[in-house]
């Protein structure tokens, strides 16, 4: 074991895939000498060569245009978007392309060894375009696979897992916890299941259900509903696509309310698929609408950041509307 | 900083001039000329008899594939189709000069290359008929070809797309070590995508053995070349990315044929993109659902069935004395008779059943997709006459 902040472990996982198979190649705007802007790929350039880690030019598109490629091919692609509000000039390729590859192929030729990561998330001070959330644009296509760790420990144990699932991955990293969350990561090779969500912390008055950096954001509300006497159960997602329903299922069964929490507007965000399905699952075990914690409907704020976010005293203030209900 | 490209070669000048013509003429080669003959002093590629013939015959073949299928849309049979008809040379005697280790990412015209590459009547059919015996399982409309034994990658409808992928694919394939390349086939309109830019930048900083492919047909749909770019074509870009670059007469099989091994020599030797821009004309309409009446003249479309590729190399191959009349006609005729015979066969094979739907989203179905399908069969299985492909297969 050590202590890592995530981005060490995400720097930890990608030497640990780098070693095991050479066939992994990481590249990215900057990510070569640089070592990325973040540094989550420093000094792998040292290490195992400018022929497996290397800057690309300028171009989303061409980054993952020339991902999808070397997947093809049989080579383990792990493509660093420098921030996932870049994202979208790639948005053809991931979606029409990198999604569609094997399925259009009859299964002939595949890109399942492709990695995608990107930073996501606000509270950053990063104003529209170093801060925004896009899971959902990508949860709408089939084919994909999203994954967003919580913490350095998940971050690489499920980056392992995602540069060596069969499929591809858009690994979304929350970046205000780059640098802020430190936990004990064993040094060694593991891997965390895609399409499980985790249990944080067991309760039996409702299920609080978020993922990636919104999850600390609920253990804080869980811990001021705690004081009225009010036991939060809280589940993190970690694969919106496939998401874990059972697990979700489950726990609404047993506390009868659900709240979902995410960054990203709430209009047409995962939230609502999630509440969708839930109630199609759990109507008669429902004691209370589902609520959703969010971000506003508008572009992402710089100077109202704070007032945007869907924080703790937010979420606090909708557990207990959900428990009054 | 090492290599600072963009200042060391840089001269100075101390006069306010704007550089306005094209800085290099790039010349077209070609060693046959419109009438089939060999250009004075132009080298001819070694060519066997057999090899010749090869590429002869495939273009032969596409021509009357392309008038069958054009037909067949016509009639019903399938929904759509796309001709190549004037382009035959282009990508057949590319495909020709290429090792069949080679990666091809085309993009929708390049029926020559896959059937030089052994494609059969039959597989042509069963892709054209989303039937369940294309590899591909009949999922894409017609033409989208793909086969993996012949390393022909599953065509896709975005335009330019293949262009950084074939980047990507050259990039592994220098990284395995194998002395393969990736071509990439595209058209003059597909140049304007920004995939092209990202994916020729991409080949050339990465040093990529990538063949980019342009034919230069002069149309995309109904808009002309010259509303599609104002510089001087497609191969005074390559040289903007330092890429190698030459440009071709694209209705010229022999000329083709010698720039495309040159550059994939260059490519295996040098490990580096190389841009070939094949200039010629789209005869044929741009798919089954476009009429080019509407945009252009009888009369340009005259002027460039007179330099037809097929004609060009049968002259050619007359003056060889490696043509025969008789035997030419025999062959036309039996392969018509061929697709029809196929085409009747392949219509009438089953689709896949309504499992396959679900497969191959990911490596295994999920949840939710074994949920789908499972309610979608029970639907079925209650309106049967709602879905006659498959409901008589539901298990």
């Amino acid at each position: 074991m050590a202590k890592m902040n995530l981005l060490q472990a995400i720097n930890n996982a990608l030497i640990t895939a780098m070693t095991e198979d050479e066939k992994v190649m990481v590249f990215g705007e900057d990510v070569g000498h640089f070592g990325g802007v973040f540094r989550a790929t420093s000094h792998l350039q040292e290490k195992f060569g400018k022929a497996r880690c290397f800057n690309t030019p300028l171009t989303e598109q061409g980054i993952i245009g020339f991902a999808n490629g070397l997947a093809s091919q049989g080579s383990v692609p792990v493509a660093e978007i420098q921030f996932g509000d870049y994202i979208f000039p790639a948005f053809d390729q991931i979606v029409n392309e990198t999604a569609k590859w094997r399925y259009r192929s009859g299964g002939q030729f595949d890109v399942g060894t492709l990695t995608i990561r990107t930073p996501y998330g606000g509270g950053i001070a990063g104003g529209h375009y170093h801060s925004q959330s896009p899971e959902a644009f990508f949860a709408h296509c089939p084919g994909l696979k999203i994954v967003m760790p919580r913490d350095p420990y998940q971050a690489k144990g499920l980056l392992l897992a995602s540069i060596r699932d069969k499929n591809p991955v858009l690994f979304m990293e929350p970046k205000r916890l780059y640098r802020a969350s430190v936990a004990d990561v064993p040094e060694d090779d593991y891997e965390l299941p895609l399409g499980k969500a985790d249990v944080v912390q067991e309760g039996n008055d409702i299920t609080l259900l978020g993922w990636g950096a919104q999850i600390e954001i609920l253990q804080k509300a869980a811990a001021m509903a705690l004081e009225d006497g009010v036991s939060c159960e809280i589940i993190d997602l970690r694969s919106i696509l496939p998401w874990d329903v059972e697990t979700v299922m489950s726990s609404v069964m047993k506390t009868g309310r659900l709240l979902i929490n995410h960054e990203a507007p709430l209009t047409g965000g995962f939230a609502s698929e999630i509440a969708a399905s839930i109630q199609e699952r759990c109507f008669l075990y429902l004691e209370a609408p589902i609520a959703r914690v969010c971000g506003l409907d508008t572009p992402y704020p710089l100077a109202h950041e704070k007032e945007y976010m869907p924080d703790e005293t937010k979420t606090y203030e909708a557990i207990k509307r959900t428990l009054h209900y | 900083m090492e290599n600072r490209n963009h200042l060391a070669a840089v001269k100075t000048t101390n006069k306010v001039e704007i550089i306005s013509n094209g800085v290099v003429d790039i010349p077209m080669l070609q060693i046959l000329t419109a009438e089939g003959e060999v250009v004075n002093n132009a080298v001819e590629p070694e060519l066997s008899k057999d090899e010749a013939l090869k590429i002869y015959n495939t273009m032969e073949y596409i021509r009357v594939l392309d008038e069958r299928m054009v037909g067949a849309q016509r009639q019903g049979r399938i929904s759509f189709y796309l001709a190549s008809t004037g382009e035959e040379a282009a990508s057949v005697a590319s495909a020709a000069a290429l090792s069949k280790d080679d990666m091809i990412m085309s993009q929708y015209r390049e029926q020559g290359a896959l059937a030089y590459r052994g494609y059969t009547t039959e597989q042509f059919m069963n892709q054209m008929f989303s039937n369940k015996a294309d590899p591909n399982k009949g999922r894409q409309m017609p033409i989208h070809y793909g086969d993996k034994p012949l390393n022909f990658m599953t065509i896709s409808s975005p335009l330019g797309t293949q262009i950084p992928q074939a980047s990507g694919y050259a990039y592994g394939q220098k990284m395995s070590g194998k002395d393969v390349v990736t071509i990439c086939y595209f058209g003059e309109g597909a140049a304007s995508e920004g995939d092209f830019h990202a994916g020729l930048n991409m080949a050339a900083v990465l040093h990529c053995p990538v063949i980019f492919f342009c034919r230069n047909n002069g149309y995309a749909i109904s808009t002309p070349a010259e509303e599609q770019f104002a510089g001087d074509g497609i191969a005074s870009r390559g040289l903007g990315y330092g890429i190698k670059t030459i440009r071709v007469d694209g209705n010229d099989p022999l000329a083709i044929y010698a720039a495309t091994q040159e550059a994939r020599r260059i490519a295996i030797e040098e490990k580096c993109p190389v841009l070939i821009e094949a200039m010629t004309y789209r005869l044929a309409a741009h798919s089954t659902s476009d009429d080019p009446t509407g945009y252009r003249s009888r009369d340009e479309e005259d002027k460039w069935r007179a330099k037809d590729p097929i004609a060009r190399m049968a002259k050619w191959l007359e003056s060889k004395g490696w043509f025969d009349e008789k035997e030419n006609q025999k062959r036309v005729d039996k392969a018509r008779q061929d697709v029809l015979a196929a085409m009747k066969s392949c219509e009438k094979t089953d689709v896949c059943a309504v499992e396959d739907i679900v497969e191959d989203v990911y490596d295994t179905p999920p949840w939710h997709l074994k949920e789908q399908l499972n309610d979608l069969k029970a639907h079925i299985k209650k309106y049967p006459q709602m879905y006659p492909k498959t409901a008589g297969r539901v298990k």
